[in-house]
């Protein structure tokens, strides 16, 4: 039963044709990654569900719910979260209000309840706090709950930023470059950290990746794309032998390389 | 040394150009100490000054030979004096009234001390002096210096609030003895001048660290007595708040309704500027409807529609501008940045237009407003005048400043703060953005609302031109004088902007022209304003992120044992 189903998606911008007729299935509890050269799509794509941008042609559904035309808000709430190529914080906000922001869907206080300070709003905002405060330790950032984001060095920024996407409790994760700028021991601990997401919290993890030690050492399912279209499929050995994607990849010895093939 | 005849020449430059745009010959006719320096001279004084100050400031901290110092500061106050020199020479000889009214033989008279050309050495001489004393400043130890800069700012603060400060001094044997001993009919004579000085000069000496002695006896107390301690300070402050227009007298009183009227403004603006990031030029209008509502609700004029008391109407106005919030804010949800600033701008001058419009004036009464609004009787209490409103105005902002406070830290505020930080991936965090810029506008109208409705009770009628675009400018430039998003930087900076020109009324006609002035050296020094909140001082001064981090890094033991106890 996949938890993300596109059908026939296109999406252009003017002339270009960044995604062309794609089909793609995320299983539930998979790590599934997307790979392809600059420009293929991947975040395009990733901005098609989450609603910031709207296809042209064909559909995208998660759990059998249609996502056409609804807003980003709207598919947050339903249970879908992201994080950011470049990083995208709230850089002036402390980390741990970072995190309270992200918990917003499931708060009910309302604004009059606020300015009463009513019983249930107060609960609800200890409760909070708490959350708040496991995630951050969850993330390993235990004790920084009042340093501003933007102070965090580069591989902190990036965990925070999980964990924002955590607070809304989704159930499907999409990571673009969750590594980009990291060390291959930071990468290695960003692979384990992803696997802990989906054994611990049982979230589907749809990923974008450039690094291929960390496409092939993780996933489970690789979609590759090229021009915006879907050329591979498959487990990591049956995406490293397709003669397609060697090709997309340059055919130079270093995509060659790459590949591992 | 090339760095000081710049400086002499900007200094001398901004003299002439304040001479030539009327301010130093309105501020002539206030005498600051009775016969020895009106404001016009001391503008003068304090920018020859000033030029030295700066140029003494532009030596290296390692080459600070006194000598040299003081050799910048006097040429950098003849420079500033030779402009002022050159502008008497030649200011009298071209015709310059055609474009700057203000040139008069009386300006020139009073810029050469009534001498005409032969003031000029004076002049030149007056400036050299002035810079080497500004220059000669730099090099006192703070010991020295900051007892004389106290006693000085004193002095000229008294000389220039002299009327006041005689109305306060009016009743009781204490004060009037106090006010015979330093104030003439005419003012602060020399003698009051030199006693002020004096006494501030000293206390100032005593208290020099002893303000940090008092705070670390204070930290030093157990809790139980620090809570009774800050007790006792907040009601000694409370305690002055209310007594304020009873000492001040009506005039003080009046003023200072208007500045509270501005803080309802503010609070409500900062709400969507400071909190939620939405720029809004257009706010005057919810202060406009407010006012408004409660005009013809309670009016007893042409144009009453219901026979209200203001009690009723108030919740109907504030209701009623926070329904106009949410309508004003529906055509512009999708707008962001520059273009924000001119749609609300031109709703602001929509709602002037409608109240001014012929076409309704059945309705609002066109120009001729709407007359007669009773003022607001409690219990057989009438707020009659400003030391009555006073109080409805202190009342009203304390509960507009608590819920601005509440909101901030909700759920809420949360949503505002990630709105101004990054509208798409506050979107993206689940935030619905429809209703969060709606609530914004619409309980930051509500804010200003309720400051109309005691406007109009205020003022008996009310015209449309009361709520021109100027209003809107004079809020949005209170909060960023005060610190974006900040509480108490709102009331401050009301004080600043709103206050001060009304207590100087030389001051006033040159509004805007300090306005300016004020906002550009704001932004160059002190761009988080003059109380800013936690957050805008962490954005701004990085380099002291430390400071900030420090406490945090004590907390963490806290956390842990909270951990420890809950797993």
């Amino acid at each position: 039963m996949p938890i993300l189903t596109s059908r026939k998606l296109t999406k252009r911008f003017g002339g270009l044709v960044a995604i062309s007729g794609l089909d793609l299935d995320v299983e539930e509890r998979a790590i599934h990654s997307i790979i392809g050269p600059n420009g293929a799509g991947k975040t395009t794509f990733f901005n098609c569900v989450t609603g910031f941008y709207r296809a042209e042609e064909g559909t995208i559904a998660f759990q059998e719910q249609p996502l056409d035309g609804l807003t980003p808000d709207r598919i947050t709430q339903m249970g879908i979260a992201r994080t950011y190529q470049n990083i995208r914080l709230f850089a002036d906000m402390t980390c741990l209000e970072n995190i309270l922001v992200g918990m917003h869907p499931h708060l009910r206080s309302s604004w009059l309840g606020a300015i009463a300070r009513t019983p249930g709003m107060r609960r609800e905002e200890v409760a909070a706090h708490e959350e708040a405060r496991r995630l951050l330790r969850f993330v390993d950032l235990r004790g920084k709950g009042d340093y501003l984001a933007k102070n965090l060095p580069y591989g902190e920024q990036r965990r925070l930023e999980i964990a924002r996407a955590l607070a809304s409790r989704p159930t499907l994760l999409l990571l673009d470059e969750p590594t980009a700028g990291m060390n291959p021991r930071e990468s290695l601990d960003t692979m384990a950290f992803i696997r802990r997401l989906r054994d611990e919290l049982n979230i589907t993890i749809l990923l974008i990746e450039h690094n291929m030690r960390v496409v092939m050492g993780i996933s489970e399912r690789i979609t590759v794309l090229d021009f915006g279209e879907k050329i591979a499929e498959g487990t990591a050995d049956q995406v490293r032998s397709d003669p397609r994607v060697i090709e997309a990849y340059l055919g130079t010895q270093r995509g060659v390389a790459e590949l591992g093939a | 040394m090339s760095a000081a005849l710049r400086t002499g020449l900007i200094w001398g430059t901004i003299g002439v150009f304040l001479s030539l745009v009327g301010m130093v010959e309105a501020f002539a006719a206030r005498q600051v100490i009775v016969g020895v320096v009106s404001l016009g001279h001391l503008l003068l004084l304090i920018i020859s000054l000033g030029s030295g100050v700066r140029a003494a400031r532009q030596v290296a901290a390692g080459e600070r030979a006194p000598g040299a110092v003081l050799l910048r500061g006097l040429v950098a106050g003849m420079v500033t004096g030779a402009v002022g020199a050159a502008f008497i020479a030649v200011g009298p000889a071209i015709n310059l009234r055609a474009m700057f009214i203000s040139a008069t033989p009386e300006l020139f008279a009073l810029l050469s001390f009534g001498r005409g050309i032969a003031g000029i050495p004076l002049v030149l001489g007056a400036g050299a002096a002035a810079g080497v004393l500004g220059a000669a400043a730099t090099l006192l130890p703070a010991v020295i210096a900051r007892p004389l800069a106290v006693g000085v700012t004193t002095a000229l603060t008294f000389g220039l609030f002299q009327e006041l400060l005689q109305i306060i001094l009016q009743e009781g044997t204490i004060r009037t003895a106090i006010k015979r001993l330093l104030f003439t009919d005419d003012g602060l004579p020399p003698r009051g001048a030199l006693i002020v000085f004096v006494v501030a000069g000293v206390l100032s000496a005593l208290l020099r660290g002893r303000r940090g002695g008092v705070r670390a006896w204070a930290a030093s107390r157990p809790p139980r007595q620090r809570r009774v301690l800050s007790a006792g300070a907040l009601v000694l402050g409370v305690a002055l708040v209310l007594v304020l227009p009873v000492v001040g007298g009506l005039f003080i009183a009046q003023v200072l309704v208007l500045v509270g009227l501005y803080v309802l403004m503010g609070l409500g603006l900062n709400l969507e500027v400071g909190f939620a990031g939405l720029l809004d030029l257009g706010f005057v209008a919810f202060f406009a409807i407010g006012a408004y509502t409660v005009g013809l609700l309670t009016s007893t004029g042409e144009h009453a529609i219901a026979d209200l008391s203001f009690w009723a109407a108030v919740p109907i106005a504030v209701v009623a501008s926070l329904i106009a919030g949410f309508l004003f804010g529906l055509p512009i949800l999708r707008i962001r940045g520059d273009y924000l600033a001119i749609a609300t701008l031109g709703f602001g001058e929509i709602i002037r237009l409608l109240f001014l419009s012929d076409a309704l004036r059945p309705w609002f009464g066109g120009s001729q407003g709407v007359l007669g609004i009773p003022k607001p009787e409690l219990f057989g209490f009438e707020f009659s005048g400003p030391q009555q409103l006073y109080y409805l105005t202190l009342i009203a902002s304390a509960f507009v400043a608590f819920v601005a406070a509440r909101l901030r830290d909700s759920r809420l505020g949360r949503a505002w703060m990630a709105l101004r930080e990054d509208e798409d991936v506050a979107e993206a965090m689940g935030i619905n953005l429809v209703n969060v810029k709606l609530l914004a506008y619409g309980i930051g109208g509500a804010m200003a609302g309720m400051g109309g409705a005691i406007f109009a009770v205020m003022l008996g009628s009310i015209f449309p031109h009361s709520f021109s675009l100027i209003i809107s400018v004079n809020v949005l430039a209170l909060i960023i004088v005060g610190g974006m998003g900040s509480l108490p930087g709102v009331v401050v900076g009301s004080l600043f902007l709103v206050g001060l020109p009304e207590l100087l009324r030389e001051f006033s006609d040159f509004r805007f022209l300090i306005y300016g002035a004020v906002l550009v050296i704001m932004m160059q020094f002190r761009p988080e304003g003059l109380w800013p909140s936690a957050a805008q001082q962490r954005e701004l001064h990085e380099e002291r992120a430390d400071i900030a981090v420090a406490p945090v890094a004590e907390a963490v033991p806290g956390e842990a044992q909270a951990e420890g106890g809950g797993s």
